[in-house]
């Protein structure tokens, strides 16, 4: 199926490109960018003596006018909870909710059941991906065997399987020396490392962030040290190992200001937040919702404007989900005993447009972050429009308003502290290998 | 009520008609009005003498039926409520966590949605999770009443110590209130900074550093690491529980040490005003964070307060589920 959209704003943050043109898809494939492709196939030189197909339509032919299309957007941290707690998330389920979110590429976290941190697991993931995904999906394994952080995992194994980078994301690795040992030898595969800064001691029983929220509710606190010490240890350990590494979720203002000076240094490191930690503060905890339980916890209203002016001065190079189906069994609970948390795959992108409407970031910033940035700092060679470039786009109605109800996400989960927000800005139509794999009623 | 024990008390409740608890949920004192805390205040009043009479026992709630549900283990507030409940003539059930089918891993909305179905007339929770209250209320249509959950509030208690303090010196506002000890861990000391404050005193806080909350001066208090700089000037030294296993915490070194510098005994008294009232929410720790002299001794209140305790909870639940018809009150 070749596909012709037409009159679209195309963004293109990797080349700077924001302009109106028409963009032809043929055999998965971007294979012409420009204004003005005609609906039907004309032939070499003059009219009339064309090719055998001359006169023939291209394919669909989609309207954008109005929207904007833009890479296909990659998140790069998502839990999609298969092989394991398929009652959450699977694969299939969590590539509906990315397809619906706008996400042509999703790349998974470790924490499964086995936990991703062996050949078998990876190709598992990459075998239901292939038969059951609509999006492309790149495994994350594990730094560490079980998520343990006690011994390595097989790291070069886990690279020929096909991960694209490693974390133990949900759990730091507390021993220093060993993750000096991670970075070092990932290194040496090529392996990016995502570390989840969280010095464990210092958050202890924690359960939301440490202020003065914390105080009114009686809830135990964890204070911004507990990341930003893990930050700036996992920063010292890249400095001497000349290692890439990548900073999860970055929650506080002293974890940017630490990324900030790093990178003025010159060490290779980069750095994600989350949609939550630049959208709530840890006032949306009154009322004890689970749903505004997560790790790291939102926080102080300063860390949020710190977030977001990390994002504006590029700081924090990404923004990515941190998607992390939970169900009632786990979220209809003592806030205490909730799991940590929120779905995010159907809300990020409207979210992420919400700093473009308050004018904190350029639509071609924001874009960057979700589409370029990921695909850089993964290697992977997604997240650009340019001809010969797999067809992963996405259409954008930046003016669509839409009230969340969780009751209609396509994740197996709900657990959204969004739930009854009206944003705006939303994908109405995702493509994946030149596949229409989500699109808006309206545009079928 | 004609007669308004409010004003005689020295404060005016001007909005005091618009009061109305009647099928409300009692989860914190920070949620309450100043006018909702009056009124319960003042109809303590009226059943405070109902536990002097030989016959212990009015008709108020008859039919009704209270369930104390606890998830953590009370003597005092347990007995407190079930002893109000039956002096107004409620059916009372005690469900403690050991005896419920917590133990076979029910959850709490579990446990919450098949008490409903018994149609209970209201629900008292006490529980180990800050917010657990909360999720009861959501799900259950019937008043409940936060008996104590996690750190957060133990709003009977805040109110039975404010119904004591103002009993004892006619007046709320203008007092300053020293509350000592772990403020971190209290729920008592939380419902007590609102409670207080809400109704114009002042409220000092002392204790350890460890033990202060984050940014606990945005709520309203002043706080001081010695104990000495809040007893001269306090009309109510409020001490509060030390929980012994803290010391392996980190909070503080020893209970020696903790005893020595935050502990209340005569010796640290003698700096105090001389109508200073002394209070203790209990149990207490004889000996850690108050010497036996200074309990027993004639500023203390502290069994005045476990007395008030059963007014206030009766007034509470004659305001929650009896208090819809004025008629009620002639059965008094």
């Amino acid at each position: 199926m070749n596909l012709l959209i037409k009159n679209a704003r195309v963004v293109d943050p990797a080349s700077g490109t924001d302009a109106r043109l028409d963009v032809l898809i043929e055999g998965g494939k971007i294979t012409e960018m420009g204004p003005g492709i005609p609906e039907v196939k004309v032939g070499r030189g003059s009219p009339g003596s064309g090719s055998a197909d001359a006169g023939q339509p291209r394919g669909e032919v989609i309207d954008a006018r109005g929207k904007v299309l833009v890479p296909g957007l990659i998140d790069m941290h998502c839990h999609l909870r298969e092989p394991g707690f398929e009652y959450k998330e699977t694969i299939e389920s969590g590539s509906w909710a990315g397809a619906a979110g706008g996400y042509t590429s999703l790349a998974c976290m470790a924490n499964t059941l086995p936990v991703n941190d062996n050949r078998a697991v990876t190709e598992y993931i990459l075998r239901q991906a292939r038969e059951k995904a609509l999006t492309h999906i790149y495994p994350i394994g594990a730094v560490t065997k079980e998520l343990k952080g006690e011994s390595l995992a097989e790291i070069g194994e886990l690279k020929d399987a096909g991960v694209v980078a490693l974390s133990d994301d949900g759990k730091p690795v507390m021993n220093a020396s060993l993750f000096r040992r991670a970075l070092e030898y990932a290194r040496g595969f090529g392996l990016t490392i995502i570390s989840h800064c969280e010095d464990l001691s210092l958050a202890g029983q924690g359960v939301m962030n440490e202020g003065f929220v914390s105080t009114c509710l009686g809830l135990r606190g964890i204070p911004n040290a507990a990341e930003e010490l893990m930050v700036l240890r996992d920063i010292a350990l890249a400095e001497l190992t000349g290692a890439s590494l990548h900073v999860a979720h970055i929650s506080t203002a002293g974890s940017v200001r630490a990324i900030r000076e790093a990178k003025a240094r010159g060490i290779n490191v980069t750095a994600e937040t989350a949609p939550h930690y630049f959208t709530l503060s840890d006032e949306a905890v009154r009322g004890f919702d689970p749903n505004t339980k997560m790790n790291p916890p939102l926080r102080a209203a300063k860390d949020v404007a710190a977030i977001v002016a990390g994002l504006k001065e590029g700081i924090l190079d990404a923004i990515a989900t941190d998607h992390a189906p939970q169900t009632a069994i786990e979220k209809d609970v003592e806030f205490d005993t909730a799991a940590n948390g929120i779905v995010g795959l159907e809300t990020a992108l409207p979210l992420t447009l919400r700093l473009v409407q308050g004018g904190h970031l350029t639509l071609m910033q924001a874009l960057e972050k979700l589409t370029d940035q990921p695909a850089r700092i993964l290697g992977i060679d997604k997240g650009r429009l340019k001809v010969g470039a797999d067809a992963d786009l996405t259409l954008i109605d930046l003016d669509r308003e839409q009230v969340i109800d969780v009751r209609g996400f396509k994740s197996k989960s709900r657990n959204s502290p969004f739930q009854g927000w009206r944003l705006k800005g939303f994908g109405v139509m995702t493509i994946v290998a030149g596949r229409i794999v989500y699109r808006v009623p309206e545009l079928s | 009520m004609a007669d308004d024990p409010g004003r005689a008390a020295g404060w005016q409740l001007s909005d005091k008609p618009t009061a109305r608890l009647a099928g409300k949920d009692i989860l914190g004192i920070q949620e309450m009005s100043v006018a909702e805390i009056g009124l319960i205040l003042e109809t303590a009043e009226s059943f405070k003498e109902v536990s002097t009479r030989e016959i212990k026992k009015v008709p108020t709630l008859r039919g009704k039926t209270v369930i104390n549900l606890f998830f953590e283990a009370s003597t005092r507030t347990r007995t407190s409520f079930e002893i109000a409940a039956k002096r107004l003539s409620a059916d009372t059930i005690n469900i403690s966590a050991s005896s419920s089918s917590v133990v076979k891993g029910e959850t709490l909305i579990d446990t919450a949605k098949n008490l409903e179905a018994m149609k209970p007339d209201c629900i008292i929770i006490r529980h180990s999770a800050s917010g657990a209250p909360h999720l009861l209320a959501r799900l259950v249509h019937v008043p409940v009443i936060n008996a104590g959950d996690g750190a957060h509030e133990h709003p009977t208690q805040a109110l039975l110590d404010l119904f004591t303090v103002r009993e004892k010196k006619g007046r709320l506002a203008g007092l300053k209130v020293a509350i000592v000890g772990d403020i971190l861990h209290s729920r008592v000391a939380r419902s007590n900074i609102y409670g207080f404050t809400k109704m114009g005193a002042e409220v000092l806080l002392a204790g350890p550093r460890t033990m202060m909350p984050a940014e606990v001066e945005r709520m309203g208090v002043r706080w001081h690491t010695r104990l000495s700089e809040v007893i001269p000037q306090a009309d109510v030294i409020m001490m509060l529980r030390i929980q012994l296993e803290r010391q392996g915490g980190g909070f503080f070194p020893t209970l020696r040490e903790y005893s020595r510098f935050f502990g209340l005994n005569l010796e640290v008294l003698k700096a105090a005003k001389p109508e200073v009232l002394i209070m203790h929410p209990g149990p207490m720790n004889r000996g850690v964070e108050i010497s036996p002299e200074v309990a027993d001794g004639p500023f203390s209140v502290i069994l005045d307060q476990v007395t008030n305790g059963v007014a206030v909870r009766m007034a509470l639940l004659y305001l929650l589920v009896g208090g819809e018809r004025e008629a009620d009150r002639s059965s008094l």
